[in-house]
């Protein structure tokens, strides 16, 4: 059983309501029931109600795996970048330290590295992730790269990220504005961007408040 | 100034006792083997959404949920209360027997066996309806309930205790909703499935904290973004939704209809309007125009504290759009001119021309479960079911003939749930049963409400947890939870769908009907409450609701099953020339050509001559300003992770942690001026009472306006602190608007190290 190519996974952060259906969805996944693997934070709670859902991009070249001493991080076929297998894991931390989007947690109790596997029990038979069902904004999707396209005109995808000098390809997909869609997120250059929510969210409640 | 500010009792015993307690997985709820015995499809218990979900049932327990994909509406999605929900079966604190108030117990309460309660309950029903006349025993009913237990309480209230007095908590829901809808289409119901939103040019977003409140409704919106719509949205706070809107209109708490007024004074003043529609299909316009001619852009501005470039950008949008589709909930309806505001809100919509069509939409959102259902069948004060008039002679002799009773012994109507209150206060009202209601929570100016249960001689509760109102009851007899019965609710568009029971109630716990029919046995009046299952009631309320606006009568369980959910009205029978109605039932309402039992197909709209009627609205400000005394305005409202007066919600672990305890929302000049800095203990005073609680400092609020949360108890609860002003036409209380003051607490209050969050 694999995961079928055509479906893919979305994460589209413009749309995120900061309602945790994803990360309580998440936690009834049966693969790793009673704990969450999805990151979900807001930018900054005082400026904005903005939040930003992550799940593990599931790399092409999952850094996580090339930093693991105990060779416990493996990539399927399908491109799913497995939770660590448990017999091998020494939570040595390594991987919660290389990720480049910070999606690995260390398990204290358990030692044992756990992370999102893009629900491969439901998605290697067919079912789509827990946190995709149930996100009432549709901020996390699965499903085809066409029916997402034809679906959100305004914005596309995007799966190449830049840390540094690292370029990072990844399986899951983030929607970007269309308009000015780049072919490529800079993360550290849009970390230098900063304040541009503030601003926003300034401007928007005096710009238009009658005083 | 303050008379007497008294805080509510801590009551630690009886919460030991009885909780809320937190539920987290255990067990087979946690075990990744763990075989399921059966799947059942059925809807959440929470929100009017009412989203398709599977419950998973192992020995008798519901461990956990699947998604429904093929359930149209939500396709699967769910919000955090879904997806949690099951959490609130077998739970802990779930009663499992009756209880009677025991002085001598500890916590308050002895367990007493079934039959002895429902002896006792109807003893005390006819001691106090035999020495204080019929009227002095009351019921408050619910409408989280299924439309079959609506439709047994009216009945119960009305045939076989004969008071006049029975009402429910859509009275603080979305009352004013319904009033402005009747006056305004002679109908209540959202005009359109949600799809129609999806092919708006514009939608407008009036008081609906869309995201938080109706989360489903929210992948609506987006994706009618995507379709190229523009999305307006009218809030005091910057909401999740509001975020990504293209106008944001950030309104002084209060001032909804003189936003409304403006906007029309402008759509006139530009010929943004729809001559030929208004001419044809309405009546009233040129009072309604001549009322808005002195709200001019500055006037509006000036009022509603919205810069007046904002006011005509949304106005030009809103008038050119050749669809549209607009929705508002409890923010424009929680007022003192509550269904003003809705009747402005439908002007805008009428004067456009833009209803019954193809993306040409309105609705408003319901809060409860069965927000629909549950004001349509007779739990009603003034209602009897389909719609239907108490008051009304044809109606009365209709609905009797149903039952099999004269109808001169029905009573006449009845007063409104907060009426009800200053009923006992009068010595008017002396017993009171209560289900699926927690007014200690959940009704303004609550120090009110505590003081008059006090003062009942008999009070009997129906509930599965023991609720903060439950704790004043004389007998709390053990219901049912949703997942414990079967039924149907109407959802937020109108459509009528199936709650399947997924497991049996635990311990001596009964399904809700069957209890009232216990008691209607013990009185000796079990005539008409006989039912031996939820079909049977839902049989007999399609008869009963046959004929009127509210149709039921060819909603079937078989139908409801087929489609999806079958939207109302769905008659069994249609006149001759006019085409049946489709297997789904009426999707869009008032559309050209439609027939309905009012107009009998003189025109779309619920009124003998089949048009809208335009109604003049008056710019009435909140019931209580502020002033230098209480300077700062609070408004109050819900949160993702919490529902209504959490007696649930508050008892399930994973939503209390996502937001444990309620705070006071403020931005950061009004902390500044106050000396208060984000996480600080705050107080905050109003006339009636006071509560401290963490400030939650951001920029997301406007700076003369407050917001708390409503979903906790006792002095955590800011309906401590709200106003018990109604609007005058629906009864509806003014959550949304109150004077206050606030200041940095002194010193945490003492229930911080005594409590659990959510206790």
């Amino acid at each position: 059983m694999a995961v079928p190519q055509e479906l893919e996974f979305f994460v589209d952060p413009g749309r995120c309501i900061g309602c945790q259906a994803c990360v309580q969805a998440c936690t009834e996944c049966d693969t790793h029931k009673g704990q969450s693997m999805i990151h979900l934070d807001y930018m900054d709670r005082r400026l904005s109600p903005q939040t930003v859902p992550m799940v593990c991009m599931h790399c092409d070249s999952p850094t996580c795996a090339e930093v693991c001493p105990a060779d416990a991080i493996k990539r399927t076929e399908d491109g799913v970048v497995q939770s660590a297998l448990q017999p091998r894991c020494i939570a040595c931390n390594n991987c919660v330290l290389a990720c480049p989007f910070g999606v690995p947690k260390m398990n204290t109790d358990m030692r044992l590295m756990m992370k999102c596997d893009m629900c491969y029990d439901r998605t290697s038979a067919g079912l789509k992730p827990m946190c995709a069902s149930v996100c009432p904004s549709g901020a996390l999707w699965f499903g085809t790269r066409a029916e997402i396209e034809a679906a959100r005109p305004r914005s596309m995808p995007v799966n190449t990220f830049r840390f540094g000098n690292q370029t990072i390809r990844t399986k899951v997909n983030v929607m970007v504005p269309r308009p000015a869609g780049p072919s490529l997120v800079h993360i550290t250059a849009a970390l230098s961007e900063r304040g541009t929510s503030h601003e926003l969210i300034d401007d928007v409640f005096t710009a238009n408040l009658y005083v | 100034m303050n008379t007497r500010i008294e805080q509510p009792p801590l009551e630690l015993e009886t919460i030991q006792r009885f909780g809320p307690h937190l539920a987290y997985m255990r067990g087979d709820r946690l075990d990744t083997g763990a075989e399921v015995d059966r799947m059942v499809k059925t809807h959440c218990c929470f929100c009017g959404q009412q989203c398709g979900l599977q419950l998973k049932v192992k020995d008798e327990q519901v461990i956990g949920i699947e998604p429904w994909y093929d359930f149209p509406f939500n396709k699967g999605k769910l919000c955090p209360k879904g997806v949690k929900r099951y959490l609130q079966n077998a739970h802990p604190d779930r009663l499992l027997t009756a209880y009677a108030k025991d002085p001598s117990s500890p916590n308050g309460f002895s367990p007493l066996p079934y039959d002895e309660a429902i002896r006792r309950v109807a003893g005390e029903i006819d001691r106090i309806q035999s020495t204080y006349g019929r009227n002095a025993f009351a019921m408050l009913s619910g409408a989280s309930l299924t439309t079959e237990k609506t439709y047994l309480m009216g009945k119960f209230a009305h045939m076989c205790l004969r008071t006049s007095n029975i009402d429910y908590n859509g009275r603080l829901c979305m009352v004013a909703a319904a009033a402005g809808n009747k006056k305004a289409f002679g109908v209540d119901r959202s005009a359109n499935p949600w799809e129609d939103i999806l092919g708006a040019e514009v939608v407008w977003i009036s008081g609906a904290n869309v995201a938080e409140c109706a989360p489903i409704t929210t992948d609506y919106v987006w994706q009618a973004r995507e379709n190229g719509a523009r999305v307006i949205v009218v809030d005091p706070r910057l909401t999740p939704i509001a975020r990504t809107c293209d106008l944001f209109l950030p309104i002084k708490p209060g001032r909804d209809t003189a936003l409304f007024n403006g906007v029309l004074h402008l759509m006139i003043e530009n010929d943004w309007i729809d001559h030929e529609f208004i001419a044809n299909h309405t009546v009233g316009f040129d009072a309604v125009a001549a009322e808005v001619r002195d709200w001019t852009p500055k006037r509006t501005a000036e009022v509603t504290g919205i810069a007046e470039h904002a006011i005509r950008q949304a106005a030009e949008w809103w008038g050119t759009a050749k669809t549209s589709f607009e929705l508002h909930a409890r923010g424009l309806e929680h007022h003192s001119n509550g269904s003003l505001n809705v009747m402005a809100a439908i002007n805008i919509v009428l004067a456009s021309g833009r209803i019954g069509r193809p993306n040409c939409g309105y609705g408003t959102i319901t809060g409860q479960a069965n927000g629909q259902g549950g004001r349509e069948h007779g739990q009603k004060a003034d209602q009897l079911p389909g719609g239907r008039d108490l008051a009304n002679p044809e109606h009365r002799a209709y609905i009797a003939s149903v039952w099999g009773m004269n109808p001169d012994d029905l009573p006449q109507p009845g007063v409104d749930a907060y009426e009800l209150f200053r009923l006992i206060d009068r010595g008017e009202v002396k017993g009171m049963l209560s289900i699926c209601f927690n007014p200690v929570v959940s009704l303004p100016d609550s120090g009110f409400v505590r003081r008059m249960l006090e003062k009942l001689e008999f009070y009997v509760a129906i509930d599965f947890f023991m609720s903060e109102t439950s704790r004043y009851a004389d007998i709390v007899l053990p219901g049912s939870l949703q997942e414990e019965d079967d039924g149907t609710v109407t959802q937020v568009e109108g459509r009528v769908i199936r709650i399947n029971r997924a497991v049996a109630c635990p311990g001596e716990a009964r399904r809700d009907w069957e209890i009232i029919q216990d008691i209607a046995k013990a009185l000796g009046r079990e005539q008409g409450f006989t039912f031996n299952s939820a079909r049977e009631i839902w049989d007999e309320l399609r008869i009963a609701s046959k004929g009127w606006t509210n149709d039921y009568s060819g909603i079937t369980y078989e139908r409801i099953e087929e489609n999806y959910g079958v939207f109302w009205p769905c008659p069994d029978e249609v006149p001759d020339g006019y085409t049946a109605i489709p297997p789904q039932g009426t999707r869009r309402l008032f559309e050209p050509g439609s027939w309905n039992p009012i107009a009998k197909g003189a025109g779309p709209f619920y009124f003998p001559d089949g048009k809208a009627r335009f109604n003049v609205t008056p710019y009435i400000g909140p019931a209580e300003d502020i002033d230098a005394e209480y300077p700062v305005i609070l408004t109050t409202g819900r949160v993702i992770s919490q529902f209504l007066s959490g007696n649930q919600t508050r008892r399930i672990g994973p939503l209390v942690d996502h937001l444990p305890e309620p705070r006071v929302e403020m931005h950061p000049d009004l902390a500044a001026k106050y000396g208060i800095a984000d996480g600080d203990w705050v107080t905050v005073d109003s006339r009636r009472g006071t509560l401290t609680l963490r400030a939650n400092v951001v920029r997301t609020i406007r700076p003369d306006t407050v917001f708390v949360a409503y979903h906790w108890g006792g002095r955590k609860s800011v309906n401590m602190l709200t106003i018990a002003a109604q609007d005058p036409i629906s009864k509806i209380p003014e959550y949304k608007v109150a004077a206050v003051r606030i200041r940095k607490a002194e010193a945490p209050p003492e229930y911080a190290t005594m409590l659990e969050p959510q206790q």
